[in-house]
């Protein structure tokens, strides 16, 4: 049963974080800081994502290329 | 208008590349194993497959649309950057090509090695399995893909006909070619859908979290291409870098075809 759950969640991780989990942790943080601005602050931050974008691909792309 | 082609191109394409895939399975687990078995296997993957969408699919849709549109534009924009990663890696000579004829074969093998069993009615086991495992896991990126990009455009039966569409294409050219499908450039495809869900999940998931887009679902028209051109420059730049670096191009001919 713990090795079928076990199995369940390395499925579930590799099916939702990947091969990089740093991707996903930069798209929560995008994402709550634009609903923090949108809610709180009343500042429709589109940009924000956008923006996250263009660091957090070249980033990746650059973790990936140095560890091979 | 422009959105709903947008809409239609990405789960059509995406679907397509999940298609393919399956095919490959389906296709190793009847030619090396056994028709018949392989065929219950694919025939009872979209059984189950239908009863989650069925379970499913209302479920989605009465989902609030800003909670909706956050947590799958997460997911989207997750996915979409994967994808673009691999893809980017590959087209710039880093990472190996998508090739679906080593697939297939590396499958035949695998198939060819296993011991027959009899699995009830099915004279073989092996290849239902496999088949059955083939088609459930990669339809239920079909189911959602065409679930949440149909709900979050409140327009399911477009994503559905795409999706459809798509299914319905693959399965037919595999089946009259009876080989791995090969031939679908199934590399450029993958880099256009990373681009797709990515402009998507970028989208969905600023306004699920509250933004505005100026010019509201035109925007799309303008976060796609923009995305596209920057991944185009990044292939560009890794491609120099490692010219640089070794003095010889990252395998040019293969990277050009692929992503041009």
């Amino acid at each position: 049963m713990v090795s079928k759950i076990k199995a369940f969640g390395a499925f579930a991780y590799d099916f939702v974080i990947g091969d990089d989990w740093s991707v996903a942790l930069g798209v929560a943080i995008a994402l709550a800081v634009t609903y923090g601005l949108s809610h709180a602050a009343k500042v429709s931050a589109w940009w924000l994502v956008p923006v996250v974008l263009l660091v957090l691909l070249p980033f990746s792309l650059w973790r990936a290329v140095r560890k091979h | 208008m422009g959105a709903g082609i947008a809409l239609f191109v990405a789960v059509f394409l995406a679907c397509a590349v999940e298609a393919v895939e399956a095919t490959t399975i389906v296709l190793a687990a009847g030619t090396a194993r056994d028709w018949r078995s392989a065929t219950s296997g694919l025939v009872a993957g979209i059984l189950v497959l239908a009863a989650i969408t069925a379970a499913l699919g209302p479920a989605v849709t009465k989902l609030p649309l800003p909670a909706l549109r956050l947590f799958v534009g997460a997911l989207l924009l997750v996915f979409g950057l994967q994808w673009l990663r691999k893809a980017i890696l590959r087209a710039s000579g880093h990472k190996e090509l998508h090739d679906e004829d080593a697939i297939y074969k590396k499958q035949m093998a695998a198939a060819q090695a296993a011991s027959s069993q009899r699995l009830g009615l099915v004279p073989d086991g092996y290849a239902f399995t496999l088949s059955f495992k083939g088609v459930l896991l990669e339809g239920l990126e079909v189911v959602f893909i065409v679930l949440t990009f149909g709900a979050n455009a409140k327009n399911i039966p477009l994503a559905a006909l795409a999706g459809l569409i798509a299914v319905v294409v693959v399965g037919l050219a595999g089946l009259a070619i009876r080989a791995p499908l090969a031939r679908v450039p199934e590399n450029t495809m993958k880099f256009v859908v990373g681009i797709m869900l990515t402009a998507f999940g970028t989208f969905w998931g600023a306004e699920g979290a509250g933004a505005k887009w100026p010019g509201s679902d035109a925007a799309l028209l303008v976060i796609a291409p923009a995305i596209g051109c920057f991944a185009l420059l990044l292939v560009a730049v890794l491609r120099r870098g490692s010219t640089t670096a070794t003095g010889q191009p990252a395998t040019p001919a293969v990277a050009q075809a692929e992503v041009s």
